[in-house]
């Protein structure tokens, strides 16, 4: 399995400067959690080996940045979704402040205001919607929703969830399908799309930006939430919220996958998107809320626009790129100057005026995660 | 979003969801008992059913539209409230110092005519099924099962069914959708039943103070409607409500005047320990403290204006559940004595309306528990505290024993002389 797991990961193009005691023991982790699952090797097996060939070109048709191991850990848990305080808790409070974060910028963005419906008339595509956690919000707010997710049994636990609402059943459309697999039928077709905790389980990470720009509008809005890679997202995000805690459950994440912020938004930058806003957001598991912080050390949150005209360089191109090549030793002062350039950039200022105060209280819950860690072993 | 409603006051909830712009595109159902009551003109009785509105909740009100409406039908604006004891000199005065009101005694059927009227503003949204009665609830499995439906359904006793989101149960302290939920109240009945009557002043009199005063068998109020009528809340024992309810009309108000004149309940003890206390507080404070004012003698009883009802006090543990919430006397029942019941259901209102408001301009599930905690933890945190209150208020001038006599006497007398805290008290 070590082997087809370094495969798999071939062409992730980040690989940064690390120290090597944490990698292995990231390894072994990985590992660990992989044989765990109660999943065939013979099946995982058999689908990577069918993966295999489609790995490895950019470009080519039949690549696709579905990751089919990824695929499997979800499946298991594709009932789970609506539960509120089951699996998929966090995701569900998460969206105390990712709704208002898309809302808000949206609303920012546009002239009029539909009363009751303030994103009446706007198509979202939600890719790896899940169950479904993210559209339904947004279709109540009056969009015209389009979730797709790879996972069968997600579409269906979506589908059957919003056809007990008629507002919802109208709303909403889902498809069991890839992002690669309707690009050709919706070229430039939505004003937004939503890809809310799923680039960190993406397969090849440029190659799902692209699509994101051919299927948005000129001007369209991408909204991206994610965990950052770094020391205090491995031990928060797997080693806190896998281990110890149970919050996410265990495997969900691998670290090698996980996305820093100067990456991402490299990436965008240089596929004809302008970086907006960066924030960073925190999870506090004893109030079960999500805030949002200044530093993006474990999840943040981002909002691109695509630029209306193709092929046109954004002036900021060189500075995040030279910040990428940064050793995360020095990845504070990195996000200091970003921070700076997403506040210029911001069009929210009500958000802003938020983070402020949260830092102060999401200091000592960090401090409290790291100095207690035995808790629940 | 359904509601059934057996108290008067509380579908004014509707019509606040009904002009939230949040809630512009949401249908809401209001189930009613009773029929549909509206009159432009209020007869010219007085109903014997008041609540004492706070300016709190009349601001409320007002913000929807509908004070305008109780205004152009009937109120009395109160300046001053004095309340004192049978056994003792003892006795607090709240007034406003700017001639602001301090709250309205308004007929229950005066709220009830506005808030009917004001929903006919927002027909759009609520719909309202008159004289209709819900016989069966079937609630949804808390964590989700995807062949069921996930919403409340409702069966009325015409064959109608209804599902919703979310169920507000406020049905009164016999609240029905509390007992179909299971959820919990814990309940204590006083050994105190209330009558209630329409007086009418010997003379004619500015009639702007709310009297109370606490009697041994409980505490009597007299409520201003108009200059020349006043409305009667007297708490006291089932057997002498029975006796006061049976008397001819002129021994009944001989009775109201003796309760509010009669010291024959004072002893010399505390009466010289009251004026000691109240002497030592004069020289702490020589501008003295407010002045004793004497309540207006009762001439007559409005023929067929009286009627008894038995008291108690109640509260839901739990005022959330999935999909379902509890406002009003249906979460909380408390003793009139504080004249405090409506004024609690208006801040439930209040309460859910804004976390409901928010969760929609979220695009959150409106039944789900996440929001209706928020509702749950602001209003137990006040309610319960208030209710405790009230409670010790009523057990401790429920007593004629000289210590407690004693330490209450003293203890008003302080809260007179103390501004800051009558002003805390008050609100």
């Amino acid at each position: 399995i070590s082997f087809i797991y370094a495969d798999d990961h071939a062409d992730l193009s980040f690989q940064t400067g690390l120290r090597g005691t944490l990698q292995n023991y990231n390894w072994q982790i990985q590992l660990k959690s992989g044989s765990t699952l109660p999943v065939s090797k013979t099946e995982i097996k058999s689908s990577l080996s069918l993966f295999r060939f489609t790995v490895k070109r950019l470009f080519s048709t039949s690549h696709s940045s579905v990751d089919s191991k990824e695929m499997k850990k979800f499946q298991l848990l594709a009932h789970k979704w609506w539960d509120e305080e089951g699996e998929y808790s966090a995701l569900h409070s998460m969206n105390d402040i990712r709704v208002p974060f898309i809302r808000d910028t949206l609303l920012n963005m546009s002239s009029n205001y539909h009363l009751g419906n303030p994103l009446s008339g706007v198509k979202i595509l939600d890719v790896g919607c899940g169950g479904g956690l993210l559209s339904e919000p947004l279709g109540r707010l009056g969009a015209s929703v389009t979730g797709i997710d790879p996972l069968e049994d997600n579409i269906r636990t979506a589908d059957q969830h919003k056809s007990f609402d008629p507002v919802l059943a109208k709303r909403i459309q889902y498809k069991s399908s890839s992002l690669e697999e309707i690009v050709e039928e919706s070229m430039e077709t939505f004003d937004v799309i939503v890809a809310s905790e799923v680039v960190e389980h993406v397969a090849d990470l440029e190659m799902f930006i692209k699509c994101c720009s051919r299927v948005l509008k000129p001007e369209g809005s991408l909204f991206i939430t994610t965990i950052n890679k770094t020391q205090l997202s491995y031990i928060l995000g797997i080693v806190v919220a896998e281990k110890i805690m149970g919050i996410v459950p265990e495997g969900t994440h691998e670290w090698e996958k996980f996305v820093p912020p100067e990456e991402l938004e490299r990436l965008l930058e240089s596929n004809g998107f302008s970086v907006k806003t960066v924030n960073g957001m925190l999870y506090n598991p004893l109030s079960g809320s999500w805030s949002w912080m200044e530093s993006m050390s474990v999840n943040y949150a981002m909002h691109a626009v695509k630029s209306g005209a193709r092929g046109q360089s954004s002036p900021t191109d060189a500075l995040s790129e030279s910040e990428s090549e940064q050793p995360s030793a020095t990845a504070g002062t990195a996000l200091t100057v970003q921070w700076k350039k997403s506040l210029l950039d911001q069009r929210a200022p009500a958000v802003r005026s938020l983070f402020a105060i949260k830092v102060l209280v999401s200091v000592p819950i960090i401090s409290t995660f790291t100095l207690c860690p035995n808790k629940g072993m | 979003v359904h509601l059934s409603n057996r108290t008067v006051v509380i579908n004014m909830y509707l019509f606040i969801l009904g002009h939230d712009i949040h809630f512009h595109d949401k249908k809401i159902a209001l189930l009613e008992a009773g029929p549909r009551k509206e009159c432009d003109h209020m007869p010219d009785s007085y109903s014997n059913r008041v609540s004492s509105i706070s300016p709190g909740s009349a601001t409320l009100l007002s913000s929807f539209g509908a004070w305008d409406h109780v205004c152009s039908l009937r109120l009395k604006p109160f300046r001053r409230m004095q309340v004192w004891d049978a056994c003792s000199e003892a006795m607090i005065v709240f007034e406003k110092d700017d001639l602001d009101d301090m709250g309205y005694i308004v007929e229950n059927d005066v709220i009830m005519s506005a808030l009917t009227k004001q929903l006919d503003a927002v027909a759009d949204r609520v719909e309202v099924f008159y004289r209709s009665r819900a016989v069966g609830y079937t609630w949804p499995l808390p964590s989700h099962s995807c062949d069921t439906s996930p919403w409340v359904q409702i069966e009325l006793a015409d064959g109608r069914r209804l599902q919703t989101k979310l169920l507000i149960g406020a049905d009164g302290h016999n609240s029905v959708v509390r007992k179909e939920a299971e959820i919990k109240n814990i309940e204590h009945r006083y050994d105190q039943s209330a009558v209630v009557a329409t007086l009418h002043l010997s003379e004619a009199t500015d009639n702007n103070v709310a009297w109370q005063r606490f009697l041994p068998t409980g505490p009597i109020a007299l409520l201003p409607l108009s200059d020349t009528a006043s409305s009667l809340v007297w708490s006291t024992s089932h057997e002498h409500a029975s006796e006061l309810l049976g008397m001819d009309e002129e021994s009944f108000v001989d009775s109201i005047n003796s309760a509010f004149w009669s010291n024959i309940n004072h002893s010399d003890f505390i009466d010289t320990a009251g004026a000691m206390f109240r002497s030592a507080i004069s020289l702490l404070k020589p501008s003295g403290t407010a002045v004793r004012q004497l309540p207006p003698s009762v001439a007559k009883v409005d023929p067929g204006s009286r009627a008894m009802f038995p008291l108690g006090m109640g509260h839901a543990t739990e005022y959330v559940r999935h999909r379902v919430a509890l406002i009003g006397d249906a979460a909380h029942r408390v003793h009139p004595l504080a004249g405090q019941g409506v004024n609690l259901g208006f801040g439930d209102i209040a309460c859910l309306a804004h976390h409901l408001s928010a969760a929609a301009f979220n695009g959150s599930d409106l039944g789900s528990l996440k929001h209706l905690l928020k509702f749950e933890t602001e209003r137990q945190r006040h309610n319960v505290s208030l209710i405790a209150a009230v409670d010790v208020l009523k057990r401790l001038y429920s007593t004629r024993l000289a210590p407690l006599v004693l330490l209450r006497t003293w203890g008003l007398q302080a809260t007179n002389a103390l501004p800051p805290v009558k002003v805390r008290i008050s609100l």
